[in-house]
């Protein structure tokens, strides 16, 4: 079927060169037909990229290995669940991937406009037809994924281990829906510039699509920080790592769009800051996919360097110059209806967090890409470290989180001290009383966790006094009972309480991230059976050693190594941790030293052993000492080489055994970090907060009323 | 499978054409559509005028807005309301 994905991606981009066209003429020309079967090639393109992708994903699950695709990127030990993954593991996959979700969501986006905004939707389609045409242009002249060979190996290379782990199946799609959906609220844009109707219509129009964006990016890098934690075996969430930096420069200017917005959407204001933030915001998408298939910058995520530089560097180039020309060229119709009345407001407050998350994002920029400025400039490449990135990021955290209580209860236009006063007291107040509670705890280990601690509180008091005064206000009009009153408070105002919901889930976050990072306790240890190590008031016993070989489809998928661990406090048992060090055979397990030494020369995993708690997590990964291990493998390797299969796998089952009853001293990486759940917890609050936001809202106002204009406007608003 | 391969193409091919020339086939209602999208913009500006009073409003019973303020503000905005009923009204 490898023709039939070809010849989709042929007729795919066939088909964005024809829209573009058709929408350009149709807008010039006021030509609502061609128009129309502008709109309708991204329909076309949609359904051209689900076949194509169809394909893909059947050949990966079928094994079929005359995909060449399909041989280097899976096997048939790799279970069914990732292989159904693996198509977008590769390059080929993930690019596809990317054009179709970007066929999707530019489907229903214009689908659901096709009414409105008909000045600006044509240019909007052909930009986002534009962007379909360079990944099926890339896919069918760079890197097919519909590449075969006339005969199949008996055996693909399998995927890489380190993906096999749930979050894979979903971190990508996440990120590319994210990164996809941005390129929505770009494309309108650069429609609503090109025809100069930049007042708030197109934002309101792809407002959804934006908070779409943030929250299927925000997903996905908070599955990235769990497969890390879990799966990477350092024992970490976030490692500054360019392709995690990469996924994270857009959902901070991201956020801030969806923050400035609403100044631009109340007060007129902003417009050059808005279409700024969104352009920039939609080019560091692409530059985001870029990094995570190019290799240019050392990455754990980088898989293997390509050779699509050159054009992704051009598609950028071309993003921004036509970005830039286009605002400096309306900056006349961009001009701020309204000045900012007070520093004391809310336009203020969000102007200041604007300035902190895009002061945030340019940090990141600038210590992601200084080895290739370091390069540029010096000839060497240097890269800059975590203590780097810490410097000045945890300060604008600081201040991002107090902002984050600020906004929300500050009045637009001026605030005056009176207001000031009424709702900031109670949370100040409650800040302050967590503050002493904590010393008296004896919670002084780190200065700038503490105040995370205090900002945290702060929010929480903002966000629960809203709340409160919010039910009261709505029980006071309609008399309804205190929860009913809850619900019909969030439900008539989605955004704002979403909103409020997300401040409080990042408040949450950034408490679990400042407590991991200030009070985290490690040690490395090499234990043997029954040897005991101390780590942050633990006592960790290393039990018993483990091993096992896993089988899948008749073959070995890899053999595991692990340890039992007791974990004690104060002489009381408080669990028991299991982990493993997984082998994987390399591609040519035969070719040297035959299956022995061939599951060993392959790739190699961590199973963390870990026992979370809300509290803290006891989080261990071992690495079987080399030195010992390695002379056991290579005697059995060298007496069983040129035997027959049969019997290199009872010799796989008697290294099995002797490495159970044996002695074997092994490395063990012992973590006791406080609170690391409270970084899940509160990306499940800041998601929940977003679907709240995204929820459409009631539409019971559209129905016409015959009466009297002000009393017709008094009646919808209290229908809705 | 030989044969089966160029007829999904053939397939595909046929109902990409049919979807795309369909409004050059049939020709779109141009003045229909106009004053359609014309009504769709203008309700969609309506709603955002309801959410920004309703806005105003709780602001003004969690305190954030003064009562002063808040008439002045609900008094601007009911009027834009209303100017754009009227507007949907005129297109019938």
């Amino acid at each position: 079927m490898a023709p039939v994905g070809q010849a989709c991606l042929i007729l795919a981009l066939v088909t964005c060169a024809y829209g573009i066209a058709a929408s350009l003429y149709g807008a010039r020309a006021g030509r609502r037909d061609w128009v129309a079967s502008g709109r309708r090639s991204v329909y076309g393109l949609a359904l051209l990229t689900s076949a194509a992708f169809a394909v893909l994903e059947v050949a990966f699950l079928r094994s079929d290995f005359h995909f060449d695709v399909v041989a280097t990127h899976s096997s048939t030990t790799t279970p069914t669940f990732y292989r159904a993954a693996a198509a977008w593991s590769s390059q080929e996959g993930s690019l596809l991937l990317w054009v179709w979700l970007l066929s999707l969501w530019s489907s229903l986006v214009l689908f659901l406009v096709r009414r409105r905004l008909r000045d600006v939707a044509p240019y909007a389609t052909a930009v986002l037809l534009g962007f379909g045409a360079f990944f099926t242009a890339l896919l069918v002249f760079a890197v097919s994924p519909f590449g075969t060979v006339a005969v199949a190996p008996p055996e693909g290379s399998g995927l890489n281990p380190l993906l096999r782990h749930p979050s894979m199946m979903i971190h990508p799609p996440m990120l590319y829906s994210g990164y996809t959906l941005w390129a929505v609220p770009f494309a309108f844009a650069i429609g609503a510039l090109v025809v100069r109707r930049v007042d708030a219509d197109w934002i309101r129009a792809t407002r959804r699509f934006a908070l779409a964006a943030w929250f299927f990016l925000g997903i996905g890098i908070l599955l990235g920080a769990r497969w890390s934690y879990a799966e990477l075996g350092w024992g970490g969430y976030w490692a500054w790592d360019p392709v995690e930096n990469a996924s994270l420069l857009p959902w901070l200017t991201g956020t801030a769009f969806l923050h400035s917005v609403m100044v631009q959407e109340k007060r007129g204001m902003l417009k050059v800051w808005n279409v700024s933030l969104v352009l920039a915001t939609g080019t560091l998408a692409v530059l985001g996919t870029f990094l995570v298939r190019s290799g240019i910058l050392d990455s754990i995520h980088a898989f293997g360097a390509s050779t699509l530089g050159v054009p992704f560097v051009s598609l950028i180039a071309v993003m921004i110059a036509g970005s830039v020309f286009l605002v400096v060229s309306r900056r006349a119709a961009l001009r701020s209806e309204h000045r900012l009345d007070s520093l004391l407001s809310r336009e203020a407050a969000f102007l200041g967090n604007n300035l902190v998350l895009v002061g945030l994002a340019f940090v990141v920029f600038w210590g992601t890409f200084f080895p290739l400025i370091s390069e540029a400039v010096t000839g060497t490449k240097a890269a800059v470290g975590p203590p780097w990135f810490n410097r000045y990021t945890v300060p604008l955290a600081l201040v991002l989180v107090l902002l984050s209580g600020i906004g929300p209860v500050i009045a637009w236009r001026r605030a005056t001290l009176a207001n000031v006063r009424r709702n900031f007291l109670w949370p100040t107040a409650g800040a302050l009383a967590t503050l002493g509670a904590l010393l008296a705890f004896g919670v002084t280990g780190s200065v700038t966790a503490l105040i995370m601690f205090v900002c945290a509180a702060f929010v929480a008091g903002v966000l629960g006094q809203e709340l409160w005064r919010g039910v009261g206000a709505r029980r006071a009009m309609t008399s309804e009972g205190p929860a009913r009153a809850l619900v019909s408070l969030v439900r008539r105002n989605r955004r704002r309480y979403g909103g409020y919901t997300v401040h409080l889930g990042m408040a949450v976050l950034f408490v679990g991230v400042a407590a991991s990072s200030a009070f985290q306790h490690a040690r490395d240890v090499r234990l043997t059976p029954g040897g005991s190590a101390t780590v942050g008031g633990y006592q960790i016993t290393y039990v018993k050693p483990t091993a096992r070989v896993v089988q899948r489809d008749g073959g070995i998928e890899r053999i595991a190594l692990g340890a039992v661990l007791d974990v004690r406090r104060d002489g009381r048992k408080v669990g028991r941790l299991h982990t493993e060090r997984g082998y994987y055979p390399s591609a040519a397990p035969f070719a040297s030293g035959g299956l022995v030494s061939g599951l060993f020369e392959g790739e190699a995993t961590s199973e963390v052993g870990m026992k979370a708690g809300l509290l803290r997590d006891v989080w261990t990964v071992i690495q079987p000492d080399p030195e010992y291990l390695s002379k056991v493998i290579a005697g059995v390797a060298q007496r069983t080489a040129d035997k027959p299969v049969a019997q290199q796998e009872r010799a796989v089952s008697g290294l099995i055994g002797v490495y159970e009853r044996g002695v074997f001293p092994a490395q063990f990486r012992l973590l006791i970090s406080p609170l690391v759940a409270w970084i899940w917890l509160g990306g499940l609050i800041v998601f929940a907060g977003g679907l709240i936001a995204l929820w459409p809202a009631p539409d019971a106002a559209r129905g016409r009323v015959r009466a009297g204009y002000a009393a017709r406007v008094a009646q919808d608003l209290d229908r809705a | 499978m030989d044969l089966l391969a160029p007829l999904i193409v053939i397939v595909l091919l046929g109902v990409v054409v049919w979807l795309v020339s369909g409004p050059l086939r049939t020709g779109a209602g141009a003045a229909d559509e106009a004053e359609t999208a014309r009504r769709d913009d203008l309700e969609a500006a309506k709603e955002a005028k309801y959410r920004e009073i309703r806005d105003a409003e709780l602001d003004h019973r969690t305190g954030k807005l003064s009562a002063e303020d808040w008439r002045a503000l609900d008094r601007e905005l009911r009027a834009e309301a209303m100017d754009l009923l009227r507007r949907l009204d005129e297109l019938g």
